[in-house]
């Protein structure tokens, strides 16, 4: 399938992209074992403790993650996980997003997603201006009409809001 | 028996309400759009406009959720057919028909079979949840936490079993979800565990973020990297093309039955309506007598898959129901809805709540009536949304997502938990570790323990307690049958193997 991509691509091999998730999964299960552990793994007075289910849970975690690591060293060495120029793709969603999601708690939710919107449609959609700030105010304006006045469900809001007394 | 058909009746006063007629209304629209856009599916769009009915009455909440859920599923057939995308997994098998179909101009009747197939499956599935959930639950009501946690146990096992992934990531996958259930405060003990001092933690993690997380954010990112353009066929539905395929669909009769059993079983055993979709499809293309011509615009390969799966996905409400454990990640957001609307799913929910419970058989009834009528008739509409880019659609679908994810406990740090779970979606996506074991185990993460522990402090730590009587027993093995089954399923094809040879 990756063929039909362009077979000149290069970009990060699956082979390696599998070891690296099983090795998380892993560490994470080492984590639960540890966190099942400073509770108590055992029998107490009354039952079993509280890191009883947690530290089975984290054992099996850490059990096929090693099966998970060996059938990924035996992967095909040369399928690729995904092309640069793809992952690129993501990126370009990605640091948005994550920029957006770390923007909400100080300044709300309001103007981080007219930026979002406005910032998106021009730089990734090539829109002109007009039409994108038509779409990044819209978009908030129809929320906060239907959620904060006809639920009645507040959503998080900045100082910006504040100011214009909302 | 009689006594279903009188509860049911009254179930449809209280769905034919016509407040609850107009929540089918808007939960069938909203539904097909979220079917249709990418990066909104089933669970997380039900995930996110959980909020929205917590000041509702539980049973009209569930209509509205409910009706979302099955115009999801009608929702999947649109792209399939007429762009090639699969809006959701389980309509995949629906493309290798369906586009065909309306690529030589078919598309109104590729289109009407996908409904009228969704409907036939979802109604069947309908039908068996009105004759056989109050059996299971009464069934159901001698449990005690032994059969419970045994159950359980059959409804994650036959992930491992009937999953294509290989039975260790979808473990792997199952047991992080368990794990991320337990975070938080322990209900038996009353401490804090897994937490790690942060205090962000101690509510555990919710599942809702997870679903909105994982399946909203990681298939935007997914859809990105895939770099897709909608270039699809126009459609047009008159009713003389309806009339038409009307009429030929009689023909495939055994294959919808076929379809309708395969769904209702993957339906009730967790194994989901992808998989039936494509084992409907695979069953049909072997049996069925224009076989080999499956793939180029075969009306019988839009109604196997969509009977299935729409089959399947109505099938999953019966375990939820019944037995308190659902059968699809979009079952599992219901169930959750539920438990915050403080009622208990399980077998008591008949008793107390029967007035709930009919309503909602009732109306699921009535929802897909309401829902192939108006399928049938909007679909330009909702043909158009798909024509709008993906670069307008993607920041604001992102905004949906992270709204939806402040709403569940009106906490900004929700939010960026969403993100994270967004991240690993793409990446568990990516390297072929299925997503639904997670989710339901992070639902059913805390009553599975639960009922181990109390199983284990009754028995007094030994695991015998699971195997203490013939339901305990049959059930485990059952579950033992299914969670071992790649291991079963292999040595039986090398015994034939090896008895083949000499032969």
């Amino acid at each position: 399938m990756e063929q039909a991509h362009g077979a000149g691509g290069t970009g990060p091999k699956q082979r390696a992209v599998e070891i690296g998730t099983a090795l998380l999964t892993l560490l994470f299960g080492l984590i639960v074992i540890y966190g099942s552990y400073l509770v108590g793994v055992g029998w107490g007075s009354d039952g079993p403790q509280a890191g009883f289910f947690p530290f089975y849970v984290g054992l099996i975690i850490v059990g096929c993650s090693l099966i998970n690591v060996v059938s990924g060293l035996r992967e095909d060495e040369n399928e690729l996980f995904a092309e640069w120029g793809q992952l690129g793709q993501v990126l370009r969603v990605l640091i948005p997003a994550t920029i957006y999601v770390l923007l909400v708690p100080f300044l709300g939710i309001y103007l981080p997603s007219v930026i979002l919107i406005v910032v998106f449609m021009t730089w990734l959609g090539k829109y002109g201006l007009p039409l994108s700030l038509a779409v990044g105010f819209g978009v908030p304006a129809f929320f906060y009409i239907t959620l904060e006045r006809w639920f009645l469900i507040p959503l998080p809001k900045g100082p910006i809001e504040a100011m214009l007394g909302l | 028996m009689l006594d279903n058909f009188i509860n049911l009746y009254h179930g449809f006063y209280i769905a034919g309400d016509p407040f609850n007629i107009l929540l089918m209304v808007i939960g069938i629209l909203l539904g097909v759009i979220i079917g249709v856009l990418p990066g909104l599916g089933g669970a997380n769009g039900v995930a996110i406009l959980l909020p929205l009915t917590f000041s509702m009455s539980p049973t009209s909440a569930i209509i509205l959720l409910t009706c979302i859920y099955w115009g999801a599923l009608f929702g999947g057939a649109i792209t399939s057919v007429l762009f090639n995308i699969p809006g959701e997994p389980w309509s995949v098998a629906t493309t290798f028909d369906g586009h065909p179909m309306a690529r030589s101009g078919r598309a109104g009747e590729a289109l009407t079979a996908a409904f009228t197939s969704s409907f036939v499956g979802a109604f069947f599935a309908i039908v068996m949840i009105t004759m056989i959930a109050p059996l299971v639950a009464q069934f159901a009501l001698q449990f005690g936490p032994a059969e419970k946690f045994a159950v359980y146990f059959l409804a994650f096992a036959s992930f491992v079993g009937m999953s294509k992934e290989p039975p260790s990531k979808t473990i792997v996958s199952m047991m992080i979800g368990f794990a991320l259930a337990a975070v938080g405060l322990d209900m038996v003990t009353g401490q804090l565990r897994l937490t790690f001092g942060i205090t962000e933690l101690l509510n555990g993690f919710d599942f809702l973020i997870a679903v909105i997380g994982l399946f909203g954010i990681g298939e935007i990112l997914l859809t990105m990297e895939e770099g897709l353009e909608f270039r699809g066929k126009a459609a047009k539905i008159d009713p003389k093309v309806v009339w038409k395929t009307w009429k030929t669909l009689p023909r495939y009769w055994s294959t919808s039955l076929r379809s309708c059993i395969i769904g209702c079983w993957m339906g009730i055993t967790p194994a989901g309506a992808t998989p039936a979709s494509f084992m409907a499809y695979g069953i049909a293309k072997r049996v069925s007598k224009n076989g080999k011509n499956f793939g180029n615009g075969e009306i019988e390969g839009v109604v196997a898959p969509e009977t299935a799966a729409h089959a399947a996905g109505t099938a999953a409400m019966l375990p939820m129901l019944a037995l308190g454990v659902p059968g699809s990640p979009t079952a599992a957001v219901l169930l959750g809805g539920l438990l915050i609307w403080g009622l208990q799913p399980g077998p008591m929910l008949f008793v107390e709540q029967a007035e709930f419970v009919w309503g909602l058989i009732a109306s699921m009834y009535l929802g897909n009536i309401v829902g192939l009528i108006l399928v049938l008739t909007t679909v330009p509409l909702f043909a158009s949304i798909l024509r709008i880019p993906f670069s307008i659609i993607a920041p604001v679908i992102l905004v949906i997502c992270a709204i939806g994810a402040y709403t569940v406990n009106n906490n900004v740090f929700d939010v960026l938990m969403m993100m994270v779970f967004g991240v690993l979606g793409y990446l568990l996506k990516k390297t072929n570790y299925p997503l639904a074991p997670l989710v339901l185990a992070i639902v059913l993460g805390d009553s599975a323990e639960e009922a181990f522990r109390q199983a284990l402090l009754y028995s007094g730590g030994s695991l015998g307690v699971f195997f203490s009587n013939g339901l305990v027993s049959s059930i485990m093995a059952i579950g033992l049958i299914a969670g071992l089954w790649p291991v079963i399923s292999f040595l039986i094809s090398k015994l034939r193997g090896s008895s083949a040879q000499p032969a």
